[in-house]
C-alpha cells in the first residue's frame, strides 16, 4: 500500500531524512519509534505533502501511484490522513462545515454521491459517540480553544469520520491522560481492517500496549536504524534508543 | 493646484446651471442651503493629499475625470432595466418598502412601498421637499458642517435626490426598508449626489439597507451623504451595501445623531469601486446612547478603499462598540482612520475599537491609525490593530483533509470575515453578503 525506497528529504537545506526506507502493506499496523529531532513528523508530513520540505532522492508511492507528486488535498483524497502532532486552530472555521467539505470532497473524488446535512449529521453523531466526544463540539471552530487532549481526539474523530486507508498518526498519544488514551486507541482499533493501513508515531510504549502493532521501526538521525516485532517497542522502553544503532536494520 | 481649482470650477458652473433648473418652486431655505454649500466647495475646492484627513488617498482620479449630472439620461436608462435586472441587489421579498433610484432618481416602476404599515413613511426625497419641506427643513439645514467636508458641500449643493425614511415616534418595522441606488449605463461619465435622510422619533425602531450598485466596467461616480437622526430611546441599524463597478468612484458619508437612551448600529459593507471613500460620523448628543460601527471591505486590483470613522461621545455613560475588517488582494490600498472623541463632559465612557486587515497579497497595502482625542478623565477606551496574512498551517490543515487550495483559501477569508457578516440580523442579506464575498474573491482567482 506504502512503499517508500531511500526518501531523503530537507528543509531549509537541512538534510532531515537520509534515506529512509519502508514499506506497509495493508492490513497492517507499523510503528515509528525514535529520539526527539529524528525526523518522524519530517516524514510524516512529507507523505501528507507540507509544504517546505524537499524531496531531494528516492521515492514514496501509494496504491502504486507516486505519492511525491500529488497535492496535499490529492493525497488526502486518495485515502491518506496523518493525524497532526500538532494540530491547528483554525478560528471562524466551525468544525463541522469543514469535516463535511473534506468528507464529501473525498467522496466527489471517488464518484460517490455528497452527503447532504442530514447524512452528515447523523454519520458524525455516530463517530462522536465512538469517542465519547461531547457533540457541541462540533459547533465550535476547528480546534478553537480545544485542550491538548481535546485536539488530540478532534483528529482520531476527523480520521473515523473521513475512513482513510492509510492513516499516519503522529504522536497521537501525547497529552492525553490514561482514559483519553483508552478511548483514542479503541477508536483506531476499530478502524483497524484488511484494508487499511495505519502507521503510528510514537515515543511511548504505552499506547503499543492498546494498539498492538505488527512492525516498530526505530528512525534516529533520519534513517531507519532497526525494525522488528512488537516486542522492539518494548526492548526500547527499557533500553532507550542508544542501543538501536548497534543492530541490523532488518527493513534495509 | 491650480487643476484641482480649475476642476471644482466646473462643478460651481455646473450649480449654476443646477440652481436655475430649480426655480420657484425650491423653499427658500433649501436655496440658502445649496448657496452656502456650494460657496463653501468653491472656497476649498477637492482636497488634496497635504489634508490631514486625505493624506493617503488621491482623489485626482476624480477630478481629473469629466462628469455630467447623471440624471440626464434617466429615463432611457430607468426605462431599460426591469426589477429583473437588480434582482441581484433585491430584498424582494423580506423588505418592507424598496425604493429603487436609476441614477440618482426614483423610479417608481421599479419601487414599491405598499408593505408599509402605520405612519412609517418611505419617500423620495423630490417629493417630500415640494409636499412638505417645512419637516425637512430642521433636519437638512442643521445636518452638515462641511468646513472641511467638500464632497458632503458638493452633495448639499446639489441637494434634490435621494430617499426620505420618516419612523414616527413608537413605531416598530419588523422588516427592513430598502433604498437601492443603481448607476445605468450612459456614453460618458456621470455623477450622481444622493442624499438619504432618515429620523426615527422616540422609541422607533427600523432597519435600513442602502445599495449602491452599478454595472461592471462602467466609470461613474457616486457622491452621496446620509443623515441619520435616532431619537431618544430609537433602536436604527444601517446598513450600506457598496457594490458599484470596480471602474466607478464612490465617496459618501453617513452621519448620525444619537439621543439619550438610543442605540444605533452602522454597518458598511464595501465590495466594488476603484477609488471609495466611506465617512461613518456618529454624534452621542446625549447621555446613554450606545453606538455600534461594523464594516468589511474588500479590494483587489489596484483599486483603494479609505474608511474614516468618527464616534463623538459628547456626553456621560455612552458606549460605542466599533470592529473594521479589510482584505486586500493584489496590489490594492486600503486606509483606516478611526477617531474617537471623549468630551470633557463625557464621563463613563465606555469605548472599544479594532481593526484588522488581511493581505493576500505582498503587495497589498494599509495604512491604518487610531486617533483617540479624550478630554475626559473616567472613561474606558481601547483599540487594537492587527494587519495579517493567512495562515500557511492553517491552509495545509485543510488541505491535509481533502479540501483544495482555493477552497482553503476562501474558508479562512471567510472565517477572518465572519464576525462582521454575523452581525448582519437580515437573513437573505447575510447569504447575499457571503455570496458577495465568494464572488469578489473568485473574480482574483
Ligand atoms: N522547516 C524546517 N527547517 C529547518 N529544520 C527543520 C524544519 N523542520 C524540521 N526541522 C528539523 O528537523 C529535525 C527533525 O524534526 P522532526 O519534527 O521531524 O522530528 P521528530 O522526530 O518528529 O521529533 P519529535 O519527537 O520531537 O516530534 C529537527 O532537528 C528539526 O528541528
Ligand atoms: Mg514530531
Amino acid at each position: 500500500m506504502l512503499s517508500i525506497r531511500n526518501l531523503h528529504v530537507s528543509a531549509n537545506n537541512k538534510p532531515i531524512l537520509k534515506g529512509v526506507t519502508l514499506s506497509v502493506t495493508s492490513g497492517e499496523v507499523h510503528a515509528i519509534m525514535g529520539p526527539n529531532g529524528s525526523g518522524k513528523s519530517t516524514l510524516a508530513g512529507a507523505l501528507a505533502g507540507r509544504p517546505g520540505y524537499d524531496v531531494t532522492e528516492g521515492e514514496a508511492s501509494f496504491d502504486g501511484r507516486n505519492l511525491l507528486e500529488m497535492d496535499p488535498e490529492e493525497r488526502a483524497r486518495e485515502g491518506l490522513f496523518m493525524a497532526f502532532q500538532y494540530p491547528v486552530e483554525i478560528p471562524g472555521v466551525n468544525n463541522a462545515y469543514f469535516l463535511k467539505a473534506a468528507l464529501n470532497a473525498a467522496r466527489k473524488h471517488r464518484g460517490e454521491e455528497e452527503l447532504d446535512a442530514m447524512e452528515f449529521m447523523a454519520l458524525v453523531r455516530d463517530k462522536a459517540k465512538l469517542l465519547q466526544m461531547d457533540a457541541t463540539m462540533l459547533n465550535r471552530a476547528v480546534n478553537e480553544g480545544f485542550s491538548g487532549g481535546e485536539k488530540k481526539r478532534n483528529e482520531i474523530f476527523q480520521m473515523a469520520v473521513l475512513e482513510p486507508r492509510l492513516a499516519i498518526l503522529d504522536e497521537t498519544d501525547s497529552g492525553l491522560d490514561i482514559d483519553a488514551l483508552k478511548i483514542v486507541a479503541s477508536g483506531v482499533n476499530s478502524m483497524r481492517s484488511p484494508d487499511r493501513a495505519i502507521v503510528i508515531v510514537t515515543h511511548y510504549q504505552r499506547l503499543l500496549n492498546y494498539i498492538v502493532p505488527d512492525v516498530v521501526h526505530v528512525l534516529v538521525d533520519g534513517r531507519i536504524v532497526r525494525s522488528g516485532g512488537k516486542e522492539l517497542a518494548l526492548e526500547l522502553e527499557d533500553k532507550g534508543y542508544g542501543t538501536a544503532d548497534v543492530e541490523p536494520a532488518v527493513a534495509r | 493646484m491650480a487643476r484641482v481649482a480649475s476642476r471644482s470650477e466646473q462643478y460651481v458652473t455646473e450649480f449654476e446651471r443646477f440652481a436655475r433648473t430649480q426655480g420657484g418652486s425650491t423653499p427658500s431655505w433649501l436655496g440658502v442651503l445649496r448657496q452656502g454649500a456650494i460657496e463653501s466647495f468653491g472656497n476649498t475646492g477637492f482636497p488634496t493629499t497635504r489634508d490631514e484627513e486625505w493624506r493617503f488617498t488621491s482623489v485626482a482620479p476624480i477630478t481629473e475625470t469629466t462628469f455630467a449630472r447623471a440624471q440626464n439620461g434617466f429615463d432611457r436608462a430607468a426605462a431599460a432595466l426591469s426589477r429583473h435586472d437588480i434582482a441581484y441587489v433585491g430584498l424582494d421579498r423580506v423588505s418592507a418598502a424598496e425604493l429603487v433610484f436609476v441614477n440618482g432618481r426614483l423610479a417608481p416602476s421599479l419601487s414599491r412601498t405598499e408593505g408599509l404599515t402605520g405612519s412609517v413613511l418611505v419617500r423620495d426625497l423630490q417629493s417630500m421637499l415640494s409636499s412638505r419641506p417645512g419637516a425637512l427643513e430642521p433636519f437638512l439645514s442643521r445636518a452638515i458642517e462641511y468646513q472641511d467636508q467638500a464632497f458632503a458641500a458638493l452633495n448639499t449643493a446639489f441637494l434634490a435626490d435621494g430617499a426620505v425614511v420618516w419612523m414616527p415616534a413608537n413605531a416598530v418595522l419588523e422588516t427592513p426598508i430598502h433604498l437601492v441606488f443603481i448607476s445605468s449605463p450612459e456614453a460618458s461619465p456621470t455623477v450622481s449626489h444622493p442624499r438619504v435622510l432618515i429620523v426615527a422619533e422616540e422609541n422607533s425602531q427600523a432597519r435600513v439597507v442602502e445599495t449602491y450598485a452599478g454595472p461592471r466596467g462602467q466609470v461613474y461616480f457616486t457622491n452621496g451623504v446620509t443623515d441619520i437622526f435616532v431619537g431618544p430611546a430609537a433602536m436604527l441599524d444601517h446598513y450600506k451595501i457598496q457594490q458599484e463597478s470596480a471602474a466607478s468612484f464612490h465617496v459618501a458619508r453617513i452621519q448620525a445623531r444619537l439621543r439619550r437612551g438610543s442605540q444605533f448600529t452602522s454597518h458598511s459593507l464595501s465590495f466594488g469601486g476603484a477609488l471609495v471613500r466611506n465617512d461613518v460620523a456618529a454624534v452621542m448628543e446625549d447621555e446613554g446612547a450606545d453606538c455600534t460601527l461594523n464594516g468589511l471591505y474588500l479590494a483587489d486590483g489596484h483599486r483603494l478603499v479609505d474608511n474614516h470613522t468618527t464616534i463623538d461621545h459628547a456626553r456621560a455613560h455612552c458606549t460605542s462598540h466599533e470592529i473594521y475588517k479589510g482584505i486586500l488582494a493584489d496590489r490594492a490600498r486600503a486606509v483606516f482612520n478611526g477617531k474617537i472623541v471623549v468630551r470633557a463632559d463625557a464621563q463613563k465612557t465606555d469605548a472599544k475599537q479594532t481593526n484588522k486587515a488581511l493581505l493576500l497579497s505582498d503587495d497589498a497595502l494599509i495604512n491604518s491609525k487610531p486617533q483617540l482625542e479624550i478630554f475626559a478623565n473616567d472613561v474606558k477606551c481601547t483599540h487594537g490593530a492587527a494587519v495579517g496574512q493567512l495562515d500557511d498551517d492553517a491552509i495545509f490543515y485543510l488541505r491535509a483533509r481533502g479540501i483544495a487550495l482555493d477552497e482553503a483559501r476562501a474558508m479562512l477569508i471567510h472565517a477572518f470575515a465572519s464576525d462582521i457578516l454575523n452581525r448582519v440580523r437580515i437573513d437573505p442579506l447575510r447569504a447575499q453578503l457571503e455570496e458577495e464575498l465568494t464572488e469578489g474573491l473568485r473574480l482574483k482567482a
